[in-house]
């Protein structure tokens, strides 16, 4: 027999409240319930990222993550990243400018746990950013771009160019 | 959609453990990295699920008042590493636990977890084994704290009754107190890898640093569960610190260790590996303790 419960969250600063079957992953219920389909469904058992949120600042794969924990959490997704008429974020618009996106299909993963990395307030040096970066597979760039695009972006908001 | 057939959230460590004892074939749910991924291939698919992991109060490092550190069994990997009395005391442990996964895996993923599982491959074993670590488990009327190699029975059994949780894990001061530790993860590739053989070296060193006092080794995937390598250690006590002797130390392993073929590597390669590993963190917790080779 089917087993709701009531999840009370933010989504990208949002207030909602939604009954969720229990068997939902948090993937499951950004995509069918709140339309947020730049998480996307990819090894669906937390190894190629695709899936990336941020619960209350830190980096999670979603599809391992039960919908139900999300509960009293704050949930941010690359939706919450556009300005109020669409604008791009700088850390998006270093994904193009850098050719870090082919497919796009572990961008918006990737651009998460970029923003996770950016909001920290600190330098990390490139085999620090690589380690923060791991957990995304990319079949498409090769990685070197999404580093330079997260480098450049970081560089940026320290000031540093 | 998960394939559960029913999912109990316990609300508290007592709620837990009377949802344990009301659902005896249901299986217990930390942070679900390794647990959710086994449900989606099919291995542990419709089954019902004690989830615990809304349990803050299992989440934290603190000192004791008699100076043992003490972990919450759900705290995740990342706040291990970054916690400041790990950083302080057993740095060897949050290096340890932040080579597991990737770094969502480490969000998500607990230390309590990680020992429940009963792999001989957890990043985190090897390193708990090497400060003798004791493992506190939470039942219906009392609690029990015991050494971690009584805990891990065989390769995915341990030791908890029905009616218990695993709770915190302590270790004792007069384990880490003078002591500093290396871990090395061998594996394929850097990130998103399963151990292939690891070795966690602690020592401690007499005052002029020339002498080894005392020095724990252990290892991961060398056995059908974590373990300690005593020959070695016994050889090493009491022995000057040199180069010649770290070579023989990490020769002695041979004699303790068990590995096996498995596709991920051959026997021969883990022993080798191991005494290579052996030999290579002995070095870097001789250096972290100010004594040189």
């Amino acid at each position: 027999m089917a087993q709701y419960k009531l999840v009370r969250c933010t989504i990208n600063g949002k207030e909602v409240e939604q009954m969720v079957d229990v068997r939902a992953s948090l993937t499951d219920m950004l995509r069918n319930d709140y339309r947020m389909t730049s998480v996307k469904k990819g090894c669906e058992v937390g190894e190629c990222g695709a899936c990336n949120v941020l619960i209350d600042g830190e980096c999670f794969n979603s599809c391992i993550y039960l919908a139900v924990w999300a509960d009293g959490k704050h949930i941010r997704t690359l939706e919450g990243l556009m300005g109020e008429n669409g604008e791009l974020s700088d850390i998006q618009q270093a994904f193009i400018d850098e050719t870090a996106v082919q497919c796009g299909f572990c961008t918006p993963g990737v651009i998460m746990s970029a923003v996770e990395i950016l909001e920290s307030g600190r330098d990390y040096t490139d085999d620090e950013l690589r380690k923060l970066l791991s957990g995304h597979l990319c079949r498409c760039t090769g990685y070197e771009n999404i580093l330079k695009a997260v480098r450049k972006t970081l560089d940026k908001r320290l000031g540093k160019i | 959609m998960y394939d559960i057939k029913a999912l109990y959230e316990a609300e508290s460590v007592e709620d837990a453990i009377k949802l344990r004892l009301e659902h005896p074939d249901a299986q217990i749910l930390a942070g679900g990295s390794d647990v959710l991924v086994q449900i989606r291939e099919g291995k542990r698919a419709g089954k019902e699920l004690i989830s615990i992991y809304m349990l803050d109060e299992l989440r934290g490092v603190s000192l004791d008042s008699d100076g043992a550190i003490r972990i919450g069994s759900l705290t995740s990997f990342s706040h291990i590493t970054k916690n400041e009395i790990i950083k302080k005391y057993i740095n060897v442990l949050g290096e340890a636990v932040d080579m597991v996964g990737s770094p969502q895996i480490r969000n998500i993923g607990t230390i309590g977890g990680n020992t429940c599982n009963g792999v001989t491959s957890a990043d985190s074993a090897s390193t708990l084994y090497a400060f003798d670590a004791l493992i506190e488990l939470t039942g219906s009327n009392k609690k029990r704290v015991i050494p971690i190699p009584d805990f891990y029975i065989w390769a995915g059994k341990v030791d908890i009754k029905p009616d218990e949780i695993q709770t915190a894990i302590i270790i004792p001061k007069e384990k880490y107190e003078g002591y500093h530790g290396h871990y090395i993860k061998y594996a394929m590739r850097n990130a998103l890898d399963i151990t292939t053989t690891g070795c966690s070296v602690n020592v401690k060193l007499s005052e002029d640093k020339k002498t080894f006092i005392d020095v724990r080794i252990a290892y991961g995937v060398a056995g059908p569960v974590p373990m300690r390598a005593k020959t070695a250690e016994n050889f090493i006590k009491g022995k000057e610190v040199s180069e010649e002797v770290a070579l023989q130390f990490s020769k002695e392993v041979l004699d303790d260790i068990k590995p096996r073929d498995s596709w991920r590597a051959s026997k021969a390669l883990r022993q080798h590996i191991a005494c290579e590993l052996a030999y290579r963190a002995l070095k870097e917790a001789v250096k972290l303790s100010g004594g040189e080779m």
